[in-house]
């Protein structure tokens, strides 16, 4: 069987140990044990994947294989990965076990959640290994689905309409990608789903033209682009921990992978020739949730603003088409995935002590969880790209990438898109000076205690993953730019 | 170059002893991880200083040192022949700052156990300076303009995280975002020109960018950008980054507030090493400045000397040491920037150079032998105001020698080490325009005057009442400022043009007897000046100066407003006019949208949903109605055809 298969089935089997579980143990036993097999089973496909490479092997996607599904409909399940996606893997792997630490002490209904939790992981694995797109629509599919009861059940605030918004709006973005996928479909005249085929396959322009903007604002709305963010604020807000982590660090990811992979692989001609339209909106979505963030009193919120406008800078970045910036485009998903799961970590962990998030009634903390404050700093100066750190790799990869251009659009462009590392450096020390520094705000806070061995194991990994690509970024950028240079666009 | 390979250790000690501390210094004592930083960090030294010997014994090649790289790798491939390499240039600058920033970190380190004794947070404290020793000493040995953006970063995040040393504190807070802030804001100019620069060169090594080859540049000098050429818009936005890091005017409001963070850090960071990155980047690129935009150039000296006279006249009239002396290290710094905006390239040419350079050398040691003093006064009286000093020299009769001498080295008087170096910048200002000369000499002489007036207000005066007699500090404080001292009297005789010039040719020192008279004479006028008016605290004259320069008084003292602009502009401008609207705009318009369309959903929903009452009359009529209806469309139809 292919290895690959694996990151489908463990999640499968995880389900339903999840499902035979009688007690929390059993089902944290099964749930770790499930992340640890995830998180070698993706170094190990790290490391099988630069020794193919390294052995010469220069094919597109390597480790494919495929299995008719629907004969009459040419829907087979073909699955394969390249350098991007490898990465992809390795990130969602540290999201999920990060998430298990995260939750270690669900309530209520632990075995629910779990199951729910692990469908999710299930989904957004199959979507990274998939090549078919009938296959990664579905996979797609299933990741969003439980992301309604994980939000509407052990959500926070006001959870029923945030789980409804964000289901609505994701759902409304698959409506458009579902015509785009069929578009493709049909009028390349393939007899196949397969992406490589497809790619080879020549769309007629004027079809591209109809189908390119479906297919890149649905995956756009996942990717939170301006003005079909606004599920990201509330949905960000009213989940619980872990699957905000997941959500923000992994799923947001889909879209950025989809919008390359899918919308500008397959209709290359037409993405040249609108990019100016969603470069404008990109460029929006990089400033806007930047200056946004400044001005908000709630954790998550500047959380996810922020987020608007990492993911806007990946959409941006990806829209230059040329290798270095579309290089940056994937270390920043890396990046923000990492940094952003790290925030919601830190987030839940301080909103489970304080039970408020609001920043004008907390102050001080540093003093009183010097750990959680520490890791808190360290995120912050990740976000705002300390080099040495990820985000640094990522933004200067994408602006180096984007000077590329030299017209007066892109130019302006960049260099208002520069200009959000100062905004970011505003609204991250506002956070830190108010919530971590100063005197403390609440008496009652002074009681509460630092974080315990499984929420400093889960932030620790984080922080350990984000070093790593920032002090030694070479192999994955090589890894990632070799890929981009191999599916000729 | 082999022999010089050993000079990685020099970086990687200090990181080593930021990582330990860092991660394992809460568990330490405090006097172990201040040992142990210490003494990494003297091993840091005397690698410096081999390396120093080794490389200024080595033989010259044309006349001039060779540069070597013991090290350069790749570090991240932007793809052509773009390449972020990390590595390690030594070249006569990175040499001469390696021995500036070791000797005063070291000496800091040393200090520090003393000074911050009993601190909480000691060892956070050497954790922070190990990383910022690592920072700044990886930004001079840099080989390429984006290794020091790197570590220009580094460096400022250091400097965040000292200023708010003390985070319980909300002056030190906010002084310690604004910094950031402010020096986040330059570096973005900073970026975008090396993006600039780089696009059009095709590299960012400083070997080939200073090389000043033609062929690498024409495309930088052909296109335009906003209607100047790319080459010089490149240079002077780059200059805007180390003008945000050197404080210079309009950007160095950050500078005064850093003072809010432990007084040995202000000595390290805010006097005498990160605050110079400014010059010591102009330095870097002189040849490129100097060869293709002589114009920004020539605005860096006029920048340099408006805030030289700028932070001068602020210096006048603070009362907060500490305050006193940012300002005097803004002017210092201006001093350096209009020595290098005067320079040419050649050997007479070549004076403002050598001259910058020089200064840079002798004003970190004079400037932190200051603040380190300042830090021993501060020890002594718990206060940072003036008003709360007065007549300690005979309590801390070491710190009083060893500040004096630091006074008449920055006022510039022989044979201490600030007159041979104000007096190569003056010589340069001259030959430049004897306008720029005069301004110049006219500034020296105001900073002799602020100067004095400090020390005649600390140790001389009548003395404030104290609750405790202050006593000297102990010998891990005074060791360092003795060490200083002696070296502020000696640095002026070292034959620093052999060592450092514009071309790498040797470059005879020699004073020019006109230009030296005049600024001794002008420095003395000055002192004597402050002598009558401070040393006895009963002279009326300052107040009576006060009330008649009454507007010129109050604006210096709030340093002509410039604060109360930012504040306008960030608060006002950024936060209520454009965060504020966005968000709202976010929350109403676009959300509102969004809601609108659910809204809208339900609201159809609610009209149709009539149709599906569960009433079987209303089913069977419309049923009926139905029928007919298709019954008579097919009919027409029928007939129709």
């Amino acid at each position: 069987m292919n290895i690959l298969s694996l990151f489908v089935l463990i999640p499968i089997l995880m389900i339903v140990g999840v499902f035979l579980s009688r007690s929390m143990q059993a089902i944290r036993g099964v749930m770790m044990s499930g992340a640890i097999l995830l998180l070698g089973l993706s170094g190990y496909l790290t490391a099988l994947y630069l020794n193919m490479r390294a052995a010469g092997d220069r094919s597109p996607m390597l480790l494919v294989s495929d299995m008719t599904w629907f004969e009459s409909l040419n829907i087979h399940y073909t699955i394969g990965v390249d350098g991007i996606s490898v990465l992809m893997l390795m990130l969602t792997s540290i999201i999920v076990i990060t998430g298990v630490l995260a939750s270690w002490k669900m309530n209520p209904l632990p075995k629910e959640y779990f199951l729910w939790f692990s469908l999710l992981s299930l989904g957004v694995y199959g979507f990274f290994i998939s090549l078919d797109l009938f296959t990664m629509f579905m996979f797609y599919e299933v990741a969003l689905i439980p992301m309604y009861l994980l939000i509407g059940v052990w959500g926070t605030g006001k959870k029923e309409y945030a789980a409804m918004k964000l289901t609505l709006m994701l759902m409304g973005g698959s409506a458009l990608l579902i015509l785009g996928i069929l578009g493709i479909y049909f009028t390349t005249g393939a007899t196949t789903m397969n992406i490589l085929e497809l790619a080879k396959a020549n769309m007629p322009i004027e079809m591209q033209r109809i189908f390119f903007p479906l297919t890149f604002l649905g995956f756009g709305v996942l990717g939170a682009l301006f003005p079909f963010h606004t599920w990201s604020p509330d949905g960000h807000a009213s989940a619980p921990t872990a699957v905000s982590m997941l959500h923000a660090g992994v799923l947001m990811k889909l879209g950025g992978y989809g919008c390359y992979r899918i919308a500008i692989s397959l209709m290359p001609e037409a993405a040249h020739e609108m990019a100016w339209i969603f470069l404008i909106l990109t460029g929006i979505s990089v400033v806007y949730g930047a200056y946004s963030a400044c001005v908000q009193t709630d954790l998550k919120y500047i959380n996810a603003y922020s987020s608007v406008s990492h993911c806007g800078m990946v959409l941006f970045a990806i829209l230059m088409f040329n290798t270095t910036a579309m290089t940056g485009a994937v270390l920043q998903m890396l990046s923000h995935g990492l940094m952003t799961a790290l925030f919601f970590a830190l987030i839940g962990m301080i909103y489970g002590r304080t039970h408020t998030r609001d920043i004008r009634l907390m102050g001080g903390l540093m003093k009183i969880m010097p750990f959680l404050g520490s890791c808190y700093v360290i995120a912050g100066l990740a976000s705002l790209g300390l080099p040495g750190l990820s985000g640094f790799v990522a933004e200067m990869t994408i602006f180096v990438g984007s000077f590329e251009h030299t017209d007066v659009f892109h130019r302006v462009l960049v260099i208002v898109g520069t200009s959000s590392i100062v905004i970011t450096a505003v609204y991250i020390l506002r956070v830190v000076g108010k919530l971590l520094y100063g005197g403390i705000v609440n008496e009652e806070h002074t009681k509460l205690t630092d974080a315990v061995w499984y929420e400093r194991l889960s932030v620790v990994t984080l922080i350990l993953a984000i070093v790593a690509i920032g002090v030694a970024p070479l192999w994955m950028s090589d890894m990632i730019r070799e890929s981009l240079e191999l599916f000729v666009i | 170059m082999n022999e010089m390979e050993f000079t990685l250790y020099i970086l990687i000690l200090p990181l080593v002893s930021f990582i330990i501390l860092g991660l394992g210094g809460y568990k330490m004592k405090p006097v172990v991880s201040g040992l142990l930083g210490s003494v990494l960090l003297g091993a840091t030294t005397l690698l410096s200083y081999a390396t120093a010997f080794i490389y200024f014994t080595a033989p010259r090649v044309d006349g001039a040192f060779a540069k070597m790289m013991p090290y350069n790798m790749k570090w991240l491939d932007f793809g052509g022949t773009l390449q972020f390499n990390l590595g390690i240039l030594l070249d006569p600058i990175s040499v001469m700052m390696l021995v500036v920033i070791s000797t005063v970190s070291l000496m800091v380190h040393i200090y520090s156990m003393g000074y911050m004794h009993g601190e909480k947070g000691f060892q956070r404290y050497y954790a922070f300076l190990s990383l910022f020793t690592f920072s700044m000493l990886g930004l001079v040995l840099a080989t390429n303009i984006f290794q020091m953006y790197l570590f220009w970063e580094l460096v400022g995040v250091s400097s965040f995280l000292l200023i708010g040393f003390y985070y319980t504190k909300p002056e030190a807070v906010a002084a310690s975002k604004k910094a950031f802030i402010v020096t986040r804001f330059a570096d973005l100019g900073f970026l975008i020109g090396i993006l600039l620069l780089s696009f059009y060169t095709g590299t960012f090594d400083f070997d080939k960018l200073c090389s000043c080859d033609p062929a690498l540049f024409s495309g930088a000098i052909q296109a335009s950008f906003l209607g100047y050429s790319v080459i010089s818009v490149a240079l002077a936005l780059i200059f805007i980054g180390g003008a945000g890091k050197s404080a210079m005017f309009p950007l160095q409001i950050w500078l005064p507030d850093a003072m809010e963070g432990p007084t040995p850090v202000s000595a390290l960071i805010h006097a005498a090493t990160m605050v110079v990155a400014g010059v010591f980047l102009v330095a870097r690129l002189f040849p490129v400045y100097e060869t293709f935009a002589p114009d920004v150039l020539h605005g860096i000296a006029y920048v340099g000397a408006f805030t030289s006279l700028f932070a001068a006249a602020i210096a006048c009239v603070q009362t907060d040491i500490k305050r006193v002396l940012a300002f005097s290290t803004i002017s210092q710094i201006g001093f350096m920037m209009v020595a290098l905006g005067v320079s040419g390239m050649g050997s007479h040419e070549g004076t403002g150079y050598m001259a910058g350079m020089f200064h840079l050398f002798t004003h970190a040691m004079f400037k932190a032998l200051l603040f380190l003093g300042a830090g021993a006064i501060i020890h002594a009286v718990h206060s940072n105001e003036m008003s709360n000093m007065g007549g300690l020299r005979k309590h801390l009769p070491v710190t009083h020698i060893t500040f004096l001498i630091a006074c008449l080295a920055i006022s510039g008087i022989p044979p201490f080490s600030g007159f041979f170096s104000k007096d190569e910048i003056l010589a340069a200002s001259f030959s430049f325009s004897p306008l720029m000369g005069i301004a110049m000499s006219g500034i020296a002489g105001l900073t002799a005057f602020y100067m004095f007036r400090l020390y005649y207000r600390i140790f001389w005066g009548t003395p404030s009442e104290h609750k405790h007699t202050p006593h000297e500090a102990p010998a891990l404080m005074t060791v360092p400022l003795i060490f200083l001292a002696v070296v502020t009297c000696v640095a002026g005789f070292i034959p620093f043009g052999e060592f450092v010039s514009s071309d790498g040719l040797i470059y005879e020192i020699h004073l020019d007897p006109t230009v030296a008279i005049t600024s001794v004479v002008v420095a003395c006028l000055a002192i004597g000046f402050a002598t009558w008016m401070y040393k006895k605290g009963s002279n009326t004259m300052p107040d009576q100066l006060a009330t008649t320069f009454c507007g010129l008084h109050t604006a210096a003292s709030h340093r002509f407003y410039i604060d109360e602009v930012y504040l306008f502009i960030t608060r006002k401008i950024i936060f209520d006019r454009i965060s504020t609207p966005i968000a709202w705009f976010d929350r109403h318009v676009v959300d509102g949208f969004m809601n609108g369309l659910s809204w809208s959903a339900n609201r159809v929903a609610y009209l149709i949903r009539g149709f599906q009452s569960g009433n079987v009359q209303q089913y069977a009529y419309v049923f009926l109605i139905g029928t007919f209806l298709i019954v008579a469309l097919a009919l027409s139809q029928y007939i129709n055809f």
